[in-house]
């Protein structure tokens, strides 16, 4: 019975390797996609004009334009419309991955550092603290604990779209199952694909069950130290 | 714009990408219609208190939030028909009904803990009354619990079916004809790629900026009105 669910070695083999470059993508995208979402979040919050603008043309573009297209906009178009020679799959994906994710993220650390009572900018100000220092070590440390939840549900939703990188050519997970699925007549490979998708499945299920238990965790340690209540 | 931007093919392409751009808005409107229902049975089966019924709605909202619309749009429509004890009618469909479906399943998972928030979120007095009554457990849920429950469900509704229209040009990988198939189309025949590509894009952002402030306003009415 069990033996049926499974599938042959070299073929998890071939998934494997996926796998391995759907977390590279997922990697890229996290960083990116959290350096733009500090800098983007803090710049909302700018008493600057033109800062908080830019920042506002950002987010609503970057959330309003969904990832796949986005995605192939970026592989497709933006070289040829600025004349380079040509962008790999792999820096096309995170890019936009990484992009789209730093709205939802922008608007996330927004969010939670308009949580943070009033009163600690008024003391920091108070203190002369330098704006630097405000938000580096008096606003941000308390933001940490209410960005955490919302920030590893969004990284799952990354998570779940880096499987678009399959439809540019990148052997992501996604893609090394529907090689295999299209191998099974040519070479003497045979599958179930419904097997092969459910394995598929649960690998992305696999996934995004360890980002959830390290930002459980790391829930629990910013509780422990930045908590206030 | 760069010399590589032609005006004349950019107009030329616009009708069929528009058309496009209506495929994948029909598909979001028909699986919005089944997230909607799917979702409310889905969160009061989530709500049972027996527990064989709970965990395994429990387990399948989980499982189908955690993978990727992609894989479930390809499990549909490439093993789907492989499934040998169901009937051809079921396992075999159309692209179209696919994504529709796909969407339907995937966002209707995503509802159900909408609605679960906002069942959740109706006071414990609403539901101590309604016992105290003597309500039927059917009359309690449509005329105290849902219509309390629902209007404070609207606003996540609605975040969730601008994202189903941001998943929506998916199902060009499963061979639905809507925007990015069209583009995809155009490059091969034309060899171009910045206008088809770029206008996708620019229709894209008309439709669903717009989409975004609405849900938005509704979130602020929503927010006023249950103070």
């Amino acid at each position: 019975m069990l033996e049926e669910l499974l599938l042959t070695p070299r073929q998890y083999e071939n998934l494997m390797a996926g796998t391995l470059v759907t977390v590279q993508v997922i990697l890229g995208s996290f960083a990116l996609g959290t350096v733009m979402s500090l800098v983007m979040g803090v710049a909302r919050l700018s008493h600057r004009r033109w800062l908080r603008g830019w920042a506002l043309v950002y987010i609503e573009l970057a959330r309003g334009i969904s990832a796949i297209i986005l995605l192939f906009w970026m592989f497709f178009a933006l070289p040829i419309l600025f004349g380079f020679g040509g962008m790999s799959p792999m820096l096309a994906g995170i890019l936009a991955l990484g992009l789209n994710m730093g709205a939802y993220g922008a608007e996330i650390v927004r969010g939670a550092i308009q949580s943070v009572p009033k009163g600690q900018t008024e003391a920091s100000i108070a203190l002369n603290l330098t704006e630097r220092h405000r938000l580096r070590h008096v606003v941000l440390p308390q933001a940490v604990p209410i960005i955490l939840p919302p920030y590893g549900n969004l990284t799952i939703e990354v998570l779940k779209g880096t499987a678009l990188v399959s439809l540019i050519t990148l052997t992501d997970l996604t893609r090394a199952a529907l090689v295999i699925r299209q191998n099974r007549v040519l070479s003497d490979d045979p599958v179930n694909v419904p097997i092969l998708f459910v394995n598929v499945l649960v690998i992305y299920l696999f996934l995004s069950q360890i980002i959830a238990q390290v930002f459980k965790v790391a829930e629990r340690r910013s509780a422990r130290k930045f908590g206030s209540t | 714009m760069p010399a590589t931007w032609d005006w004349e093919y950019a107009w030329e392409i616009t009708p069929a990408l528009v058309g496009g751009m209506l495929i994948i808005i029909l598909a979001t409107v028909l699986g919005i219609v089944i997230a909607v229902i799917l979702g409310l049975f889905l969160a009061l089966g989530r709500r049972s208190e027996k527990k064989w019924v709970s965990y395994p709605f429990a387990w399948f909202i989980e499982f189908v939030r955690s993978t990727p619309l992609l894989v479930q749009l390809f499990f549909l429509y490439y093993a789907l028909p492989q499934v040998d004890f169901l009937p051809r009618a079921i396992s075999t469909l159309p692209a179209m009904t696919t994504l529709v479906f796909g969407l339907g399943v995937h966002y209707g998972c995503y509802c159900s803990e909408a609605y679960r928030a906002g069942i959740n979120s109706v006071p414990k007095g609403q539901w101590e009354a309604s016992t105290a009554l003597n309500l039927k457990t059917t009359t309690k849920w449509r005329n105290v619990i849902l219509p309390q429950a629902i209007p404070r469900a609207l606003p996540p509704l609605g975040n969730y079916f601008v994202a189903m229209f941001k998943d929506a040009p998916q199902g060009s990988a499963i061979t639905v004809a809507g925007l990015l198939f069209v583009a995809r189309a155009l490059q091969s025949a034309d060899f171009r790629t910045v206008e088809p590509f770029t206008i996708a894009g620019i229709l894209f952002l008309i439709v669903s900026i717009p989409a975004a402030m609405l849900v938005r306003r509704l979130e602020r009415r929503v927010a006023y009105e249950s103070d």
